[in-house]
């Protein structure tokens, strides 16, 4: 067991935890910061997504130990209102299904859009490739991101 | 206490319902979750119940009006993304005239006084839209009728709309709220005396309603299975026989007791064999303060098992074993003509064996269920699409009275079938008794992908003929797999009727000579269904049979469909079944006929929205398939693209649908399209295989699903315009695509597909 400080959607939480501990169990069991995910525990489903200093991270891979003085962001901090652009976006379209892994889905969106601000549909696809949804929900996703870009398409 | 298979149950012939008010006293029962005002019990019963003269004392659904004016229905069919907690409530919503901005939803708990709870089969529309209706109905004249006597204005001048009670001639409107007090004065109108809704008076359904949860989900409030908590909640994370049938001989927990946070260990008992639809798996259980503490006291466990019967099974050997198993006679469950007789007159045999995988549900969010057990009482929360049924085996586990235990219904983050066995709420519901703690029992995704009900792998044959007038004149489709019931019934060794019906016996062709056969074949796992079930591994043979005579006979595929089909009429199978029934998905032929007439239009619709019969580029095709599955009619058309190194891209589905009346179109288009990607997932990814009795897939990297890249691009979604009683479209969005995709690869690279998953380098 370790002591850990780390910054959460802009708040300090101290946590006495397993070294190894994965960063999701952090922040549901310990934090209880549940609108992120679990799927598959070796980050190969994405629904677990979380931001390390604007960067998507598959939380459930990541242990604690390594966030250091990283700024995490949850989908609980995305916005205050739940008003964000990819949010809003995700609205528009319906995208969801069950739902589940869709706060991974948005997340991982917005951290592609940090990165590049009008991606291409292929970009896109490159990009949501490690978020699995069993629903099949990927149309919608592709065009709420393209929504959230600026540069939606009429899909079928 | 037995879970039944969606195809095994009686469903209710015809669901009628009467609205009653509430009594404080009874409204008290109900346990808080309505917020008072004018409360309406709905009491469903069937015809039969009438006749017999039974009284139902206990309301069904509620539906409540504040004197705020909101109104709150109770949704007790379970969501798992098929979007019901909105389609349902939006049909007493557009039938009371409410505003649906001040409609909340509230999830109905486990228990029988809400009827028919178990959300499986396709059914929830199809057997409560017009109860929903009436309910809606009964309220609105209620509502009116207090209007009416308020204003002293004739109740035919009045009518509802976006929440008010208006009178069109002096324009008086009165919101509901404000009538909730004269309402509840007033007797509870009859069904007879209601009349529904014109069509065109609709304002939601027919149309795209957004669902109710869309917020929630995507700021991550939504609470699934996996986000219930209580005060002082343990995690347990169990370490499960790795065969099925397989016993916890002997365990050492000493390395698993030093993880730091590991409270308990302790066993769980297993049923054995069989395995059941309901029991869980013999396992140890670590209980422990958070999940990660609890996986690292699971993964140093040492356990040994005795592994039992199934230690020597092997899928691939069971595979070759059945192939030689459907080249033999089998038994006869349907016949027409003289098969023998048209092969022997035969200008052409065509004659192909079919192979398909055991598949795994792969639900997102893994089974996992929260109980507590206090002073000879249980809750429990819990990820269920069987609420009442996880009630009853609960207690039966415990020993309880079904009273004592109580069902909440989480959202569920997918269903597939998986959730529809409570092997999962029943290990949380023990943990939680032996230890006195509320103890949430997780599943990780390798438990999940090792330890599921599989949808069954199949070995079927299709010998079909064409005579010297280039007709198809004889058919024998031979069907080897083990059938759900085994899991139940280790004596069963051949499909059931209800798992024939689909995609089988209710071949619907005009061919002269029909057989359709079944073979012997073992259960060594636990069987399960998967949307759409058999219909799966039934339609992908024979639909791509189907287009493979087309070509031999040198006709159009579509062609060939719309003539086999014949005249318009409505057909019926049970003349030419051997021993075998046709259930028709728990209604009544007469009810629900086998209309040819329908399953043309949806083919010839398709058709034309896909260009049907256009030129494709080399590399690229069009293919089809048709099927009626849950008594809604699907017509499919694939475009596949087929690159050089064989990589598949599926830049665009065609389907078109006849569901009856469409409720709420946005859902019937997220269905298909998710329908397409699902069948995407088994067609070109899923796979479990067995070897040493033990399931060699773990996680997402061995069992793979579609990912974005490579999945189906557009997907077009025509839905057919009906006035028709409507059914259900979760599941019959699946079984046609397959084939589609697969006469579409044909038709861009001359390759036929026999086996699935589909390997182009083989």
């Amino acid at each position: 067991m370790a002591k850990y400080s780390i910054l959460v959607n802009g708040k300090k939480h101290e946590v006495d935890v397993l070294e190894d501990m994965p960063l999701l169990w952090v922040l549901r069991d310990i934090i209880g910061l549940r609108g992120t995910k679990f799927g598959c525990g070796q980050a190969l489903c994405g629904a677990c997504t979380v931001h390390l200093n604007d960067t998507a991270i598959r939380s459930c891979s990541f242990p604690i130990s390594a966030v250091g003085e990283g700024k995490i962001t949850t989908i609980e901090g995305l916005s205050e209102a739940g008003d964000h652009p990819v949010q809003e976006a995700w609205e528009k379209h319906i995208v969801p299904q069950c739902g589940y892994c869709q706060t991974g889905q948005i997340m991982n969106a917005v951290a592609l859009l940090k990165k590049n601000a009008k991606p291409s549909e292929q970009e896109i696809e490159a990009a949501m490739k490690g978020n699995l949804c069993r629903c099949g929900t990927y149309n919608r996703i592709k065009a709420a991101i393209l929504e959230a870009a600026g540069t939606p398409v009429t899909t079928g | 206490m037995k879970i039944l298979a969606p195809f095994q149950k009686r469903k209710t012939e015809t669901v009628n319902s009467e609205i009653f008010s509430v009594s404080r006293r009874d409204f008290l029962k109900v346990g808080g979750l309505l917020t008072g005002g004018l409360v309406l019990g709905v009491s469903f019963f069937s015809c039969d119940d009438k006749k017999k003269n039974v009284v139902t004392v206990a309301p069904n659904i509620y539906l409540s009006i504040a004197s705020d004016g909101k109104v709150t229905i109770i949704a007790h069919r379970s969501e798992m993304g098929q979007g019901i907690r909105t389609s349902l409530p939006l049909v007493v919503a557009d039938e009371l005239g409410a505003d649906w901005k001040k409609v909340a939803i509230v999830q109905a708990e486990g228990d029988k006084k809400y009827g028919d709870q178990n959300t499986d089969g396709s059914y929830s529309v199809r057997m409560f839209y017009r109860p929903m209706r009436e309910a809606g109905a009964i309220a609105r004249l209620l509502l009116i009728r207090a209007a009416a006597k308020e204003w002293q204005l004739p109740v035919e001048e009045c009518d509802t709309e976006n929440g008010q009670v208006i009178h069109r001639g002096s324009n008086k409107k009165k919101d509901f709220g404000e009538l909730v007090e004269t309402a509840q004065s007033l007797p509870i109108p009859k069904v007879e005396e209601i009349k529904l809704k014109d069509r065109k008076q609709f304002n939601m359904i027919g149309k795209e309603t957004a669902i109710i949860d869309l917020h929630d989900i995507v700021t991550g409030k939504a609470v699934f299975g996996m986000d219930a908590v209580v005060e002082g909640m343990k995690i347990a994370v169990v370490k499960r026989c790795p065969v099925v049938g397989g016993m916890v001989k002997s365990f050492d927990d000493s390395k698993a007791r030093a993880v730091p946070g590991v409270i308990k260990v302790l066993a769980i008992k297993g049923a054995g064999l069989p395995a059941t639809l309901s029991k869980p798996l013999s396992g140890v259980a670590v209980i422990a303060e958070n999940t990660w503490a609890a996986i690292k006291g699971r993964d140093l466990l040492e356990v040994e098992w005795d592994l039992g019967p199934n230690a020597a099974y092997d899928s691939a050997k069971q595979i070759e074993q059945l192939k030689l198993e459907v080249a033999k006679e089998g038994t006869i469950r349907r016949k027409r003509g003289d098969f023998n007789a048209a092969k022997t007159n035969a200008k052409k045999v065509i004659d192909h064996t079919y192979v398909a995988p055991y598949l795994a549900h792969a639900t997102i969010e893994p089974p996992c269920a929260l109980a507590i057990v206090k002073n000879g009482s249980c809750e429990v929360w819990a990820c269920t699409q069987n609420p009442q049924g996880a009630r009853d085996v609960v207690a039966e586990a415990l020993g309880f009275a079904v009273e004592k235990v109580k069902m909440n219904v989480t959202l569920l983050g997918g269903g597939f079938g998986r959730k529809s066995k409570p092997d999962f709420i029943v290990e949380a519901a023990v943990l939680a008794k032996e230890t006195g703690l509320p103890v949430k029992v997780l599943w990780t995704r390798e438990d999940d992908i090792r330890h599921d009900y599989y949808h069954a792998m199949s070995v079927q044959r299709i010998v079909a003929t064409i005579d010297s007038q280039n007709k198809l004149s004889g058919w024998a489709h031979h069907i080897a797999y083990p059938s759900i019931s085994a899991t139940e019934d280790l004596s069963v060794l051949q499909a059931s009727d209800g798992e024939l019906m689909q995609g089988a016996t209710d071949f619907p062709y005009n061919v002269p000579a029909i057989n359709v056969e079944t073979h012997d074949a073992q259960a060594h796992l636990r069987i399960g269904w998967l949307r759409s079930v058999r219909n799966i591994p039934q339609v992908f043979a024979v639909a791509t049979m189907l287009d493979e005579i087309a070509e031999a006979r040198g006709v159009d595929a579509i062609a060939q469909a719309l003539e086999l089909l014949g005249e318009d009429r409505s057909i019926t199978f049970e003349q030419e079944l051997v021993k075998t029934t046709y259930p028709n998905y728990g209604e009544k032929i007469e009810d629900y006929p086998w209309d040819t007439g329908r399953m043309k239009k949806v083919i010839e619709r398709v058709a034309k929205e896909s260009g049907w019969g256009k030129t494709m580029p080399q590399g690229s095709g069009l293919g089809f398939a048709a099927h009626k599955s849950f008594l809604t009619y699907v017509a499919c058309v694939v475009e596949v693209k087929v690159d050089q190194n064989q990589q598949v891209s599926i830049p665009n589905v065609y389907y078109a649908v006849d569901c009856g009346l469409a409720v709420n179109t946005d859902r019937i288009k997220s269905q298909f399209e998710g329908g397409a990607q699902f069948s995407a997932s088994l067609a070109l990814k899923s796979m479990i295989t067995v070897k040493n009795g033990q399931v060699e897939q773990g996680n997402f990297d061995g069992y793979q699903i579609i990912r974005m890249p490579e999945a189906p691009q557009q997907i077009h979604v025509h839905i057919m315009d009906s006035d028709t009683k409507p059914t259900g479209v979760g599941e019959p969005p699946v079984p046609p695509f397959t084939p589609a995709l697969c006469n579409a690869i044909y038709a861009a690279t001359g390759k036929r597909i026999h086996t699935l998953p589909i390997d182009l380098k083989a």
